[in-house]
């Protein structure tokens, strides 16, 4: 035991000396939060946009000034022929173009039909799809409010609304549990498996594992470090998700800890067998950036919802980790539910622990016969 | 074998309190097989650094084959052989090719790169395995290597930091017929170690403590200075006083 | 310039020996991009609704076939009350729950302000906010369909919208995906090879074994550039092939214009990871850096969100974020068609930021020390 604890100290000496990476791990999760609170978000504001108004008349001015004044809209350029669209699209880098018919107010009130074309950039489709909803729902009230003279249009059904667990529809909620999936995941997962597999490529594992402590207790005294320092970024997170960003905590706090605590274990367990397959630390970075970055961040639920992904991409959604680990966190910090709620999927990251657990250990066994 | 390939003037070198290197001042001559003799940590490294070109003195004039270090450090390393105590080959390469690489870096033509490498390794007899990898190679070969590849461009001066540590009585002694070989042919050999009995075999040698030189003449006249049998009692002699 | 050629030799012999490392930097990217490129879907299709019918009238009942005949809901099980229809929402087997009061039908006979009640999941913001405006969409147009049959529509003058998209016309995510997450490849190829093939050559020792030889500076970072400066652009023609083939992406631009423009950002990508790796010692350093800067420089870029909707400064800091640049360009001329002239302030940019950070590495990188 004392051998051991020598040893966990000797590993945290070399983690915490290094003052640079201490910097950047504690760094990261800060810098990621402020990011994802002030930085990313779908609402759209503020989006440039071109009219083509063959019309200029009362109607067409005043529908530009509504568009104008919705907040989504920001009218960068009058065109005065359509031979201009795509220059706007292309060099202006205008998302849409409104144009409006010539003799619009007079086709309005006369043939009672006036048309608008919105010709969107859908190069990025899914913001053409909004501007151009945006558009039209503007479009179509200012048409109403004119018509509003020709008679009562009878009593609609009101909608009452009411935004559970996220009143004022802020988009960081979403943010936090995948931040702290993706943190974990780098600093235990990744830094452990580059950490181990640095060992064993420069012969300094054969040292130590002809040495007096066990080869788990090596493991272990490895990674130690390395859970403290993926503790102190969940609190780092979940304060900065509290009183930065005013998320709530709703559940139990011991249980979102716990369930961390079993993430991170989870994670290096991953890393542990990552770096019994990678024969060197650049494999080793490689198999964890490609198999750990982009699908934590696609395929977790985080960014883009997995019921919209096709059949077969949800099916291997299911195989990471991450985003189970999302959903616990969601269910337990933000809709303030019991164990009773998440015991599904805290099973399921505690299968995916042994399972790799397991395998290292089978691989580890291989490799010292 | 009188004008100096290597001077060295008052050399200090300071990494921040610490003084690894306190006013040394020797020269070495061509073709002369100088020993640098130290305890770990006596700064031996730390001045052979200096001397190659990689490293900055802090104080003091360095001049290695005809050219200042500090003012001109590409020259000097033009003129030069070097191998670490870490081994540095590419263990992903062949020997060939590790040794192609290196002859070009230094400007060797193909043509004279072939005759050399194939008479080196000739000389080693493992010319049937240029087509191995480096890597696959025992300690001993490596080291035998690496010193081949440090001549291969003819340096006027070759730098050697601990060559044989780690390696069996048998290549060392091996080593040392290489060495021989090299200063016969007009190499001067720069060579640290803390293999006592490797120092009898030095032209001259040099010993230090702590950042000092504290000795510098043949073996055979230090063991008469210090009225000692051999080499080992020499050093053990200069190193004590700091012991107790 | 034999110098050179002899380090190129030594470079690609190295890299081609590796096997291990070739698999993992060729079959990784095509398999995340032909995966990957299938997450990005915001088309809110299944959302998940409860509906609790108290009315039970012939409305609620139309009411609940026009949602179910609707592509964006998926109806569960009607449900008894309003609390089991909560509990469903935590339990997190349904998005959103609409309530439909007693006498709702006949509350809307009698225009006595009938009205609905929607609760919506808001964890997920956006998805809650969509869901609110496409239920309200629906229960509108019932109940102008309910009220207003008598009312002559013909006396109502319209303004008629047309929506156009230009460049994808289907609004095909993956045209907007695939050149983003190409984009991601290729920098993390590009920024991690060369940042931590320096640093471990450095760690091994061979750094110094050509420290100490006659090498100039300019010729051994040519060395270590041109190589990954190849495998990148050879990652690059490799997924515009599988964007081709597998997804049909289009190419209206011009190849010159993209692959001239991935030389430069590959240059100042790798004189960056060279910088990084001049100021680290060990791999997991260099790593973690190289990994904070990956991260801000993807989220910051527009591959998952717009820049548009970003803040002002968050746009502003972008112009330091490469990525950013080739995200416009490569969407530009793949799906825009856009040429040189389009985009020529990404060329200049670009070319600053590579002359800027391929000096600072030749100048940081040190010989002696």
């Amino acid at each position: 035991m004392k051998r051991f604890t020598a040893f966990v100290r000797k590993e945290f000496l070399h983690i915490f000396r290094d003052s640079r990476t201490m910097l950047i791990l504690f760094a990261m999760p800060v810098v990621q939060i402020l990011i994802f609170g002030f930085v990313i978000t779908t609402e759209i504001s503020d989006a440039s946009i071109a009219i083509l108004d063959k019309s200029k008349n009362e109607m067409t001015r005043e529908i530009t000034a509504k568009l104008a004044s919705s907040g989504y809209y920001n009218i960068k350029h009058l065109l005065h022929s359509e031979n201009e669209i795509e220059a706007a699209f292309k060099r202006d880098r205008v998302k849409m173009v409104v144009v409006f018919e010539p003799q619009f107010s007079k086709r309005f009130y006369a043939d009672k039909q006036a048309s608008v074309q919105l010709i969107a950039d859908a190069s990025d489709a899914n913001s053409a799809r909004i501007l151009t909803n945006y558009a039209e729902g503007i479009i179509t009230s200012y048409q109403n409010s004119k018509n509003s003279d020709v008679g009562a249009v009878a009593k609609p059904i009101e909608t009452q609304v009411r935004m559970f667990y996220n009143e004022n529809l802020d988009g960081v909620f979403m943010s936090v549990p995948g931040i702290m999936a993706m943190i974990l995941m780098l600093v235990s997962a990744m830094m452990t498996s580059i950490s181990i597999t640095k060992e064993k490529e420069f012969g300094s594992m054969e040292v130590l594992l002809i040495s007096p402590l066990k080869p788990f207790q090596i493991i272990l005294g490895k990674v130690t470090p390395y859970i403290l320092l993926a503790f102190v970024n969940v609190l780092t997170i979940l304060a900065m998700g509290y009183w930065v960003f005013h998320v709530p905590i709703r559940g139990s706090l011991f249980l979102l800890l716990g369930e961390s605590m079993l993430f991170t274990l989870l994670a290096l367990s991953l890393g542990i067998f990552i770096s019994t397959v990678a024969q060197n630390q650049m494999v080793a970075m490689f198999m964890s950036m490609f198999a750990l970055m982009l699908p934590t961040i696609l395929l977790s639920g985080f960014i883009y919802p997995v019921e919209n992904m096709p059949y077969v991409l949800q099916l291997i959604s299911h195989l990471m980790p991450p985003k189970w680990f999302i959903i616990i966190v969601k269910s337990v910090m933000l809709k303030g539910n019991g164990i009773m709620y998440v015991w599904k999927e805290t099973l399921i990251l505690m299968s995916f622990t042994l399972l790799f657990v397991g395998l290292s250990i089978k691989k580890f066994q291989v490799r010292l016969k | 074998m009188n004008e100096p390939v290597i001077s060295v003037k008052n050399l200090v070198k300071r990494f921040g309190n610490f003084t690894a290197n306190d006013h040394l001042n020797f020269h070495v001559d061509k073709g002369e097989i100088f020993g640098f003799l130290g305890a770990n940590g006596a700064g031996k490294t730390t001045a052979m650094r200096i001397l190659s070109g990689l490293s900055k003195s802090t104080e003091g004039e360095v001049v290695v084959a005809g050219y200042n270090v500090n003012t001109h450090p590409e020259k000097v390393k033009q003129n030069i052989g070097y191998m670490s105590q870490k081994f540095s080959l590419f263990e992903d390469l062949t020997i060939w090719e590790n040794m192609r690489f290196f002859a070009a870096i230094y400007g060797l033509s193909t043509a004279v790169f072939k005759e050399r490498a194939q008479m080196l390794l000739n000389k080693l007899g493992i010319f049937h395995e240029k087509d191995r990898l480096v890597g696959e190679l025992s300690l001993g070969w490596k080291q035998k290597l690496a010193f081949s590849v440090a001549i291969l461009h003819r340096p006027s001066i070759v730098f050697l930091d601990e060559p044989t540590s780690g390696v069996d009585p048998i290549t060392r002694r091996q080593f040392w017929e290489m060495i021989y070989q090299a200063s016969a042919e007009g190499i001067t050999v720069f060579v640290t170690t803390h293999y006592m009995d490797e120092a009898e075999y030095c032209n001259r040698v040099t010993i230090m403590v702590d950042g000092r030189i504290e000795a510098l003449d043949t073996p055979a006249a230090l063991k008469k200075q210090f009225a000692a049998r051999n080499m080992n009692e020499v050093f053990l002699t200069l190193a004590r006083p700091n012991n107790q | 310039m034999r110098t050179i050629l002899f380090l190129l030799q030594k470079e690609f012999l190295q890299i081609f020996r590796n096997k291990v490392m070739l698999r993992l930097m060729f079959v990784l990217p095509v398999v995340q991009l032909i995966v990957l490129v299938n997450a990005a879907n915001m088309d809110m299709k299944n959302i998940r609704i409860t509906i609790v019918d108290a009315d039970k009238s012939s409305m609620s009942q139309r009411l609940i076939q026009d949602l179910d005949a609707s592509p964006f809901f998926e109806v569960g099980v009607l449900v008894p009350t309003k609390a089991d229809a909560i509990d469903l929402i935590k339990r997190n087997k349904t998005d959103v729950v609409l309530y439909i009061p007693y006498m709702l039908q006949h509350d809307s006979q009698l225009s006595h302000k009938p009205s609905v009640q929607i609760i919506a999941d808001a964890v997920d913001a956006t998805r809650a906010q969509l869901a609110y405006g496409y239920l309200s969409g629906i229960v509108r147009r019932l109940s102008l369909q309910w009220q207003v049959a008598d009312v002559t529509m013909l006396q109502l003058s319209k303004i008629q919208v047309v929506s156009s998209f230009w460049f994808n016309p289907e609004l095909n995510f993956k045209y907007y995906m695939l050149p983003g997450i190409l984009v991601i490849l290729v920098t993390i190829i590009g920024l991690f090879l060369s940042s931590m093939n320096l640093v471990r050559e450095k760690e091994v020792g061979t750094a110094e074994q050509m420290n100490v030889t006659p090498v100039k500076k300019y010729q051994f970072i040519i060395g270590k550039l041109v190589p990954f400066l190849v495998i990148g652009i050879i990652e690059l023609a490799l997924g515009l092939i599988i964007g081709h083939l597998l997804y049909n992406i289009p190419f209206d631009g011009s190849i010159a214009v993209l692959f001239s423009f991935t030389t430069l950002y590959l240059l100042a990508i790798l004189g960056l990871g060279l910088l990084l790796s001049s100021r680290s010692e060990t791999q997991q350093q260099v790593m973690l850096l190289s990994y904070f800067f990956l991260l801000i420089f993807v989220m910051m870029s527009g591959v998952f969100t717009a820049v548009e909707n970003m803040p002002l400064w968050a746009q502003k800091l972008n112009y330091l974020n490469p990525l950013y640049y080739f995200m416009n360009v490569i969407r530009g001329v793949l799906l825009k068609g856009s040429g040189f002239m389009d985009l020529w302030p990404e060329f200049v940019s670009i070319s600053a930021y590579a002359i800027g950070s391929l000096s600072l590495a030749i100048w940081s990188y040190r010989k002696t020390s």
